[in-house]
């Protein structure tokens, strides 16, 4: 399995580019911290209040802090409009998105408390609960909320038989030979996963490979995001 | 932490001087920002800032039946949320009172006025007409979320382009616009809302002003003075005369907020 | 050799900001091996080997001593229940208003929606405790309250209070800055405390700039003269 630059994307991408990413924080000026992600059209926007009192009271964990995340679409963020309200798609995404950001969490001093992330996408070309697990992982940051490490997420998908990193909804699509399959995967800077999923059909030798390659991608994102905070603050 | 009762009494002493406190006289609005196009996948779409208070504004096009009183006109849905990202205010769930209001405000400026031709929306009578959806959104509360909407709702109509119809397999065909714009006529509507503090009267409340605020009344018009829709909101009572300086202040914003859009309606 | 000390600078959760056995972390940060690792985003500082993060973000972390601004939220039979921006909550017993209280009349000495000046005197795991007995404390008659984040508070308030100082001076202004961020303005004139506010909204935002205190002299220097061009 390679990444040979001879395969053809259908945005011209090379198989291991990236889509031109952006990252910017303070966005919501109403929120404790906020952050804005995009991976080229997908575009995600998040906003963190809290570490605040946990509400409906018996949610409330008397032994740490709990991480509540909301993640929507937007109605017009995709070509047909999606109704507005929670459905079984962003309610899963929700919880993925928690799973994601709680490894690196450090709530344990907030019992009884409640951090809400909010994050909504304002435009989809797929990847988008990569997109918003980045965007919230700044905005919790941004917050200053206490974390080991930030996570950064990219979605390494198979074309028929080739890898690539970044998938556009085109290419969730594909069709051709063993069709589309999409890994969205979240990790630290030091390589530990904090979220991976898959759909499409791939081979337990291929799935190490991807792995191997979402550590080096996601370093990526992880200079973009680490920019972001570090440019908006001028000393 | 809503704005305090000594903050408040603060706003209205320095009112009866004819100030604000970021410096505004009492008809002046804040900043206004305004960018089109921000959702590639909208048929329309705008971004409004009006000072720190932000939203966005998507319109899509659908092809559905139209209403049996009306089988050959298209149809016209305003839908809003109060985004929790926006506000502390504002929690998850299905939208409450004062995000369904606020998508009837602009909504009813936008029918009253007529300025969408609903005519010109039918395909086949009886059977298929263009249905326009208007999404709102609030990225940032900082007051005033109606008036930025309805520009938003303005702005967004403006500059959608239908998508093509194939109309043997009854599909649209997202992605592929046409060069057609919605169509519109040349009565815009604008919506200004005034506020009550006092005994005074402010247009474009910061967030601090609102939760101040004893009544509001949001009025939709035309800049040649013609009124569309009014609402008056909030439950204090307002005199005659008070209704009078409201309008008057209305039509003079109405004119004024019209100058500061034009460019984008074109 | 003596090596250079650490440049002040920004840092991100899990950013090394040094290596070396003989440092040691303080607020913000956290020793793995012999790295100081961030665990709060802000910026890192050298003080005599110890690095910690001054956050610019988050929420008030209350401390017994401190005085804060709230709002009186509710009343119980005990006492007040206190709005302090805070996710804990705090209480104003009966026992710690400096004057006699009719059990049956709490709300005429505070009522809901009152603002008041209070010190924390215990901070549980039921609660923050609060007192209005000292001088200073009390009841607000008037003024403008504003919020800022509570990790300024200490730059609003300067070294000794320096800031805090020139701010009243320039401004013939009372200031009491309460450290969960809520600070109470009263002047003689509103256009006074309206100063005061924008004085604050500037030093608040700027809280990482070295030399601040002559910026803000000359900031209020502008100030004066803009209002003097402006009345002629």
């Amino acid at each position: 399995m390679s990444t040979a630059k001879i395969f053809k994307r259908p945005d011209g991408r090379k198989p291991d580019e990236i889509r031109a990413m952006e990252a910017k924080v303070g966005v919501i000026p109403n929120a404790n911290g906020s952050a804005m992600f995009s991976f080229g059209d997908t575009i995600a926007i998040a906003a963190v209040y809290g570490p605040r009192k946990m509400h409906p009271q018996h949610q409330q964990n008397p032994e740490k802090g709990t991480l509540r995340c909301n993640y929507s679409m937007l109605s017009f963020s995709v070509s047909e409009r999606i109704k507005p309200g929670p459905n079984r798609r962003s309610t899963e995404i929700s919880k993925i998105t928690e799973w994601a950001l709680e490894p690196v969490l450090m709530i344990k001093k907030y019992p009884n408390m409640v951090v809400d992330v909010h994050i909504n996408i304002l435009q989809a070309n797929a990847s988008t609960r990569c997109a918003g697990i980045n965007a919230a992982a700044l905005a919790l940051a941004h917050a200053g909320i206490p974390m080991r490490d930030l996570v950064s997420s990219i979605s390494i998908g198979k074309l028929d038989k080739q890898l690539v990193v970044d998938l556009n909804k085109e290419e969730e699509d594909w069709e051709e030979g063993e069709g589309s399959t999409d890994i969205p995967i979240t990790m630290t800077p030091n390589g530990e996963i904090t979220h991976i999923q898959l759909d499409g059909r791939i081979t337990s030798e291929e799935l190490k490979e991807v792995i191997g390659l979402a550590e080096k991608m996601t370093k990526e994102v992880y200079e973009v995001q680490k920019k972001a905070l570090k440019d908006s603050i001028k000393i | 932490m809503k704005t305090s009762r000594l903050t408040g009494k603060r706003i209205k002493e320095y009112l009866r001087e004819g100030k604000r406190f970021d410096g505004r006289k009492p008809d002046e609005f804040r900043e206004i920002f305004i960018e089109t196009d921000i959702s590639k996948k909208a048929e329309g779409s705008a971004r409004v800032r009006i000072g720190k208070t932000e939203v966005v504004v998507g319109v899509k096009l659908e092809v559905s039946e139209p209403y049996s009183d009306s089988p050959d006109e298209g149809k016209l849905i305003v839908t809003s949320e109060l985004l929790p990202l926006s506000s502390e205010r504002f929690e998850s769930g299905p939208p409450k009172f004062p995000a369904i209001e606020l998508a009837r405000l602009v909504d009813r400026a936008i029918r009253e006025s007529k300025f969408i031709e609903f005519e010109k929306l039918c395909i086949k009578e009886g059977e298929k007409v263009w249905a326009v959806l208007i999404d709102i959104y609030s990225i940032n509360d900082d007051g005033n979320l109606i008036d930025a909407a309805g520009i938003g709702a303005l702005v967004a109509l403006q500059t959608a382009k239908l998508p093509k119809y194939d109309e043997k397999n009854e599909k649209v065909l997202y992605g592929e616009l046409t060069n057609k714009k919605i169509p519109l006529s040349k009565e815009i509507p604008i919506i200004v809302t005034i506020h009550k503090i006092g005994d005074n009267i402010i247009v474009d409340p910061t967030l601090e002003e609102e939760d101040v605020s004893e009544v509001r009344v949001t009025i939709g018009g035309a800049t040649d003075g013609t009124i569309f829709s009014i609402q008056k909101g909030n439950s204090k009572e307002i005199s005659i005369k008070d209704i009078y300086r409201i309008l008057d202040l209305a039509e003079k914003t109405r004119k004024k907020f019209f100058l500061n859009i034009e460019k984008f309606l074109k | 050799m003596i090596k250079d000390k650490i440049e002040r600078k920004v840092v991100i959760p899990g950013e090394v900001i040094v290596k070396g056995e003989d440092y040691l972390p303080g607020e913000g940060a956290e020793k793995k091996g012999d790295e100081i690792i961030t665990t709060r985003y802000g910026l890192a500082e050298e003080s005599n080997k110890l690095i910690k993060v001054i956050a610019l973000s988050g929420i008030y972390q209350p401390r017994r001593g401190n005085i804060i601004i709230g709002k009186v939220e509710n009343i119980t039979f005990y006492g007040w229940v206190i709005d302090i921006d805070c996710p804990e909550g705090a209480f104003l017993p009966l026992q710690e208003v400096p004057k006699y209280v009719n059990k049956d009349r709490l709300n005429d000495i505070l009522d809901i929606e009152d603002m008041i000046v209070a010190k924390i005197i215990g901070v549980t795991n039921r609660g923050i405790d609060l007192t209005i007995k000292s001088r200073g404390l009390g009841k607000i008659d008037e003024g403008i309250i504003i919020k800022i984040n509570s990790n300024r508070v200490p730059r609003v308030i300067g070294k000794e209070g320096s800031m805090i100082n020139l701010i009243k001076k320039e401004s013939d202004c009372n200031v009491t800055v309460g450290q969960n961020g809520l600070i109470w303005i009263k002047g003689n004139k509103i256009d006074d405390e309206l100063l005061v506010k924008k004085a604050i909204m500037f030093v608040s935002e700027k809280s990482f700039t070295s030399g601040l205190t002559d910026e803000v002299k000359k900031w209020f220097e502008k100030e004066k003269k803009k209002t003097m061009e402006k009345s002629e």
